[in-house]
């Protein structure tokens, strides 16, 4: 029978990693696709911490999860309020439109 | 089960406390009471500063091995408290003249400085992390405060976007720290990784390094320097430009010197490439500028190179210089953003380079300062910032960084001509329309008390070096 190792969940983790940021700098069209990149790399990083943490026998990886997903949901809270301000005075959320300063 | 020893954090228990407390006086005060709750935030700064000392003594832990207190970090948390301090004090004028009294900026900046101050204590991965995020977290709101404006807007958005990223990279970098090297503690980092770190380490390392080249805005984690400093609302620039670098710079000393000291030999070649990238594109950036705040944000990038020289030296000397170099550029940059602050006419905020022309002749006393900050930034020799660069410089010859000196030195002579460019609009340009007269007192005042101690250091330096020494030598264990 096949057995899922620390491997497996280190490589899974690098793929969304990976993914989160390829994310942010290929996509061309709204700043909400760039809000769910970012989260995907926070979970690449939470997953990362309870594999090890399970695989080291050490609770201290899966405290640092638990802060992680704390902060996550208050920098996700500001990183929306940031975008309504930003909408209600240009009108859009394209990310091709973000360029009032340049240089 | 043992208490912890909570006098050791008693600046930041006492700012966290009064953060809060002034929140609720805010909300049940409304707007009027700004300006009051913008005092009692420098009152409470000034008062941690006070409490920091009483702090201090030999290296002492708590909470768990969480937090640290030594002489390094009290030399670094006094310079950010004075830094938030002065901005603050720019920026209720500011509030009060762009009618954008809103109670939360003096809690917001509050809860910035006491996330800086929890990073410069931090020794732990967690620890280092929270602080980060508390400070990050108020500085994105703050870039945005302005929400009327379309490029203030735009500022806070770009400054999230690239902030998230990094704090990712950081966040990535220490998970997987945490499982090749089994811990989160530094100095247990600095036990298994005596005899040599395994790969997975290094990589988290470098992971690490990148995200707090970010916060530091090092070249290549620049790009959104400029944008979030010309777009953020100038009192705000001017905290970016000095607190959370300050800020940063120690955390970043304080992780690679303290748990990757062993492996120093693997982060030396990477900041000497940061920093050697920073000084360049800090020189030749900001010469096509016109826009002040955008040159001041190439000046800092520039500055940060020169700082970084400090770091990758790696010993106690090229320490004691950075630790030098921060404070006389703290004092700089305060005193020339006062000055941007200080550029109205009739009553609008002006950020053209070109709107200094002839500043001598309507304001005499503005130019000379102005002057001397742009000698000092641009190190010429009485001035503080000549100094600075001297320290930082000595130490990387003496440690055999020679081509790391000599790029400094020919950097600092290019980006001479964009701080010589300012004293020529100043001094030999035709007024166009003067600027405002009666420039509010406590902006004078900043002004004139940074002035003088940028003159003041080149005859006294003993105060600075011998402090900036010490806290450098805790860093070490002497």
């Amino acid at each position: 029978m096949f057995e899922i190792g620390l491997a497996h969940y280190l490589t899974v983790a690098a793929i969304i990693f990976t993914l989160g940021v390829f994310g942010i700098f290929l996509n061309r069209k709204n700043v909400i696709i760039i809000m769910m990149s970012i989260e995907l790399i926070l979970l690449a990083v939470n997953i990362n911490f309870v594999a090890f943490s399970h695989f080291l026998h050490d609770l201290i990886g899966q405290v640092f999860a638990m802060f992680v997903l704390t902060v996550a949901a208050a920098e996700a809270a500001i990183g929306l309020a940031i975008l309504v301000v930003f909408f209600r005075n240009r009108g859009t959320i394209e990310v091709e439109e973000i360029n009032q300063m340049k240089g | 089960m043992e208490l912890p020893n909570f006098s050791l954090a008693l600046p930041e228990i006492f700012i966290a406390l009064s953060g809060m407390a002034l929140l609720i006086l805010g909300v049940f005060r409304k707007q009027e009471a700004t300006q009051g709750i913008a005092i009692l935030a420098v009152i409470t700064m000034v008062l941690a500063a006070l409490l920091v000392p009483a702090a201090s003594g030999n290296r002492a832990e708590t909470f768990g091995g969480m937090f640290v207190v030594d002489g390094f970090a009290v030399f670094s948390k006094l310079l950010v408290l004075v830094a938030s301090s002065l901005c603050l004090v720019m920026s209720v004028n500011w509030l009060v003249k762009e009618k954008l009294e809103r109670f939360e900026y003096p809690v917001l900046v509050l809860f910035a400085t006491l996330g800086m101050l929890l990073m410069i204590s931090a020794n732990n991965l967690i620890a280092l992390y929270l602080g980060l995020e508390l400070q990050s977290l108020s500085l994105y709101v703050l870039a945005a405060y302005q929400r009327d404006s379309g490029r203030a807007t735009e500022a806070g958005l770009k400054y999230f976007v690239l902030g998230s990223l990094a704090s990712g990279m950081l966040l990535y970098g220490s998970s997987l720290i945490y499982g090749f090297a089994g811990t989160t503690g530094f100095d247990a980092l600095a036990k298994a990784l005596e005899h040599g770190a395994p790969v997975g380490v290094i990589v988290g390392l470098v992971f690490v390094l990148a995200g707090l080249a970010f916060k530091i805005s090092a070249v290549p984690f620049h790009m959104w320097t400029p944008d979030v400093y010309e777009g953020a609302p100038t009192p705000v620039t001017a905290f970016f430009a000095v607190a959370p670098k300050i800020a940063a710079f120690s955390l970043l000393v304080r992780v690679m010197v303290g748990p990757f000291g062993a492996v120093t030999a693997q982060w030396q070649q990477v900041v000497v490439f940061v920093s050697v990238a920073s000084m360049l594109v800090g020189s030749f950036g900001a010469i096509a500028q016109s826009n002040i705040k955008r040159l001041m944000a190439y000046s800092s990038i520039g500055h940060v190179g020169y700082g970084l020289i400090g770091l990758a030296v790696g010993d106690q000397v090229g320490i004691r210089g950075l630790l030098i170099y921060l404070a006389i550029y703290l004092f700089m940059n305060v005193g020339t953003f006062a000055i941007i602050l200080a550029m109205r006419q009739k009553g609008r905020l002006l950020e053209g380079i070109d709107d200094l022309a002839g500043l001598s002749k309507t304001h005499p006393m503005m130019a000379v300062a102005m002057a001397i900050f742009m000698f000092s930034m641009a190190g010429v020799p009485p001035m503080a910032g000549f100094w600075g660069k001297f320290y930082v410089f000595m130490a990387a010859v003496d440690k055999g960084f020679i081509t790391l000196a000599i790029l400094g030195v020919l950097t600092s002579v290019v980006s001479a001509y964009y701080y010589l460019r300012i004293i020529k609009v100043m001094y030999f340009d035709e007024p166009k329309e003067a600027l405002d007269r009666g420039v509010s007192g406590s902006l004078t005042f900043i002004m004139g008390v940074n002035a003088l101690l940028i003159v003041v250091f080149t005859f006294i330096p003993s105060p600075l070096v011998s402090s900036a020494g010490a806290a450098a030598a805790s860093l070490f264990g002497g």
